[in-house]
């Protein structure tokens, strides 16, 4: 149990995907202006997160790791285009249970659902568990932690974005630059846990 | 060969006039991350710029044969499969490389440069000159990763491609790194600044504010609050 907790706190705050790993960069930029639209895109990666990286770990161990599948065939190049397919086939599969059952939060997250496929910090996420040996155990705790952190960080930045639109930027630096540079003072205010050990 | 003007275009113009990453925002998660020394810069670079370049022209290749329907996947099968030639290639040839991009290369899958341009130019253009847009992309965001590289290994860590360029104070040299550099936030420092230097000299491309403060003047003051 200890151990799980661990991997959630690092997870989220230590190695936070978008802060210290830059992954979902583009959509993190691109729709943190409101904070509404940040908390939709928050819950959605972190569903989806949730539920795609340990599907990928099953679908590593059970058909691509060497002699999973067939005694003596190493799948295991194919992993990149059946995690990418996985990660397209579960957030389809998402959007019409969503919309069946809960029609009020698949129109707030309307067009965030399928931008999800292309978000890096999803994949990312499953390349992470490959290239880390989770355990089926594990990845689910990286999945639900991962996911968490990268609306953490992104609900954050359109907070701060919010307030910082009334503030006087220089000519130039307004817009995308000035976006970068509070990433990147967020980042480094996050890097603070790094010395937390537990 | 003489290239066309459209060509030319398609090859210089995303260099600085259009850049994908400081312009379109697009591709920057791998451009932070794999900026902390210049080789793995390079290879990361010629990685992306390849497989945009070819999944461009075969995309456009097939592009009147692909359902609008179902494109997406068409175009993201096609792009992993490059991404997989890729990967097992840099795994058989430059191992040690590799080891350190590590999901990175993987992450050109859904890099969005790849997706955009896949979308936006090969679905309408010939092969021949979606082939050149990807290479003109690549090089665009090749040259943001080898700048940013450039700066990152040299101040933080004193070499250039792994040769020691200024001496560090622990070796006995002159240099006193900024390990800061090395770091992720620098790298968001670093492209934030670039954007600024760039929008400096080309002010088409600042963004309109969402707010105009307006100057305040001794004399209005009193009068206006």
């Amino acid at each position: 149990m200890e151990a799980y907790l661990s991997l959630f706190i690092k997870a989220v705050f230590v190695e936070n995907l978008a802060l210290s790993f830059f992954l979902g960069m583009c959509t993190f930029l691109a729709l943190s202006k409101k904070i509404e639209t940040a908390i939709g895109l928050g819950i959605a990666v972190a569903v989806v997160q949730t539920i795609t990286v340990p599907v990928n770990n099953l679908i590593l161990n059970v058909f691509l790791k060497e002699n999973a599948l067939l005694q003596g065939v190493d799948l295991t190049f194919l992993g990149l285009i059946s995690y990418i397919g996985v990660i397209a086939a579960m957030v389809q599969i998402l959007e019409m249970i969503l919309d069946k059952y809960l029609p009020s939060l698949y129109n707030a997250l309307g067009v965030f659902l399928p931008l999800i496929t292309v978000n890096c910090a999803i994949l990312g996420g499953s390349l992470f568990m490959v290239e880390r040996d989770y355990t089926f155990g594990e990845s689910l705790t990286y999945g639900i932690s991962s996911g968490f952190g990268w609306a953490l960080a992104i609900v954050a930045l359109a907070g701060v974005r919010e307030k910082l639109k009334y503030s006087d930027v220089p000519k130039g630096l307004q817009g995308l630059g000035i976006t970068f540079i509070t990433v990147g003072l967020m980042s480094m205010g996050f890097m603070a846990f790094s010395g937390v050990q537990l | 060969m003489k290239l066309s003007p459209e060509a030319k275009h398609n090859l210089l113009d995303p260099l600085i006039g259009n850049n994908p990453i400081t312009l379109q925002i697009l591709g920057i998660c791998s451009a932070l991350a794999v900026t902390t020394s210049l080789k793995t810069a390079l290879l990361m670079s010629m990685a992306l710029t390849l497989v945009t370049a070819f999944s461009g022209a075969s995309i456009s290749a097939i592009r009147n044969h692909i359902p609008g329907s179902i494109r997406i996947i068409v175009q993201m099968t096609i792009i992993a499969s490059l991404v997989i030639v890729v990967d097992q290639l840099l795994k058989a040839f430059a191992y040690d490389t590799a080891k350190q991009l590590s999901v990175f290369v993987g992450l050109i899958i859904t890099n969005c440069i790849v997706m955009g341009r896949a979308e936006a130019y090969a679905m309408k253009n010939p092969p021949g000159l979606s082939f050149l847009d990807g290479i003109g992309n690549g090089l665009g965001y090749s040259l943001i990763l080898i700048v940013v590289a450039f700066f990152r290994e040299l101040f933080g860590a004193g070499s250039l491609m792994g040769y020691q360029i200024l001496p560090l104070t622990t070796e006995g040299g002159w240099y006193q790194s900024n390990g800061m550099l090395l770091l992720p936030p620098s790298a968001f420092f670093i492209i934030g600044i670039m954007i600024w230097v760039i929008r400096t000299y080309q002010p088409e491309q600042n963004e309109a504010p969402d707010f105009v403060i307006h100057e305040s003047h001794s004399h209005s003051a009193g009068e206006s609050h």
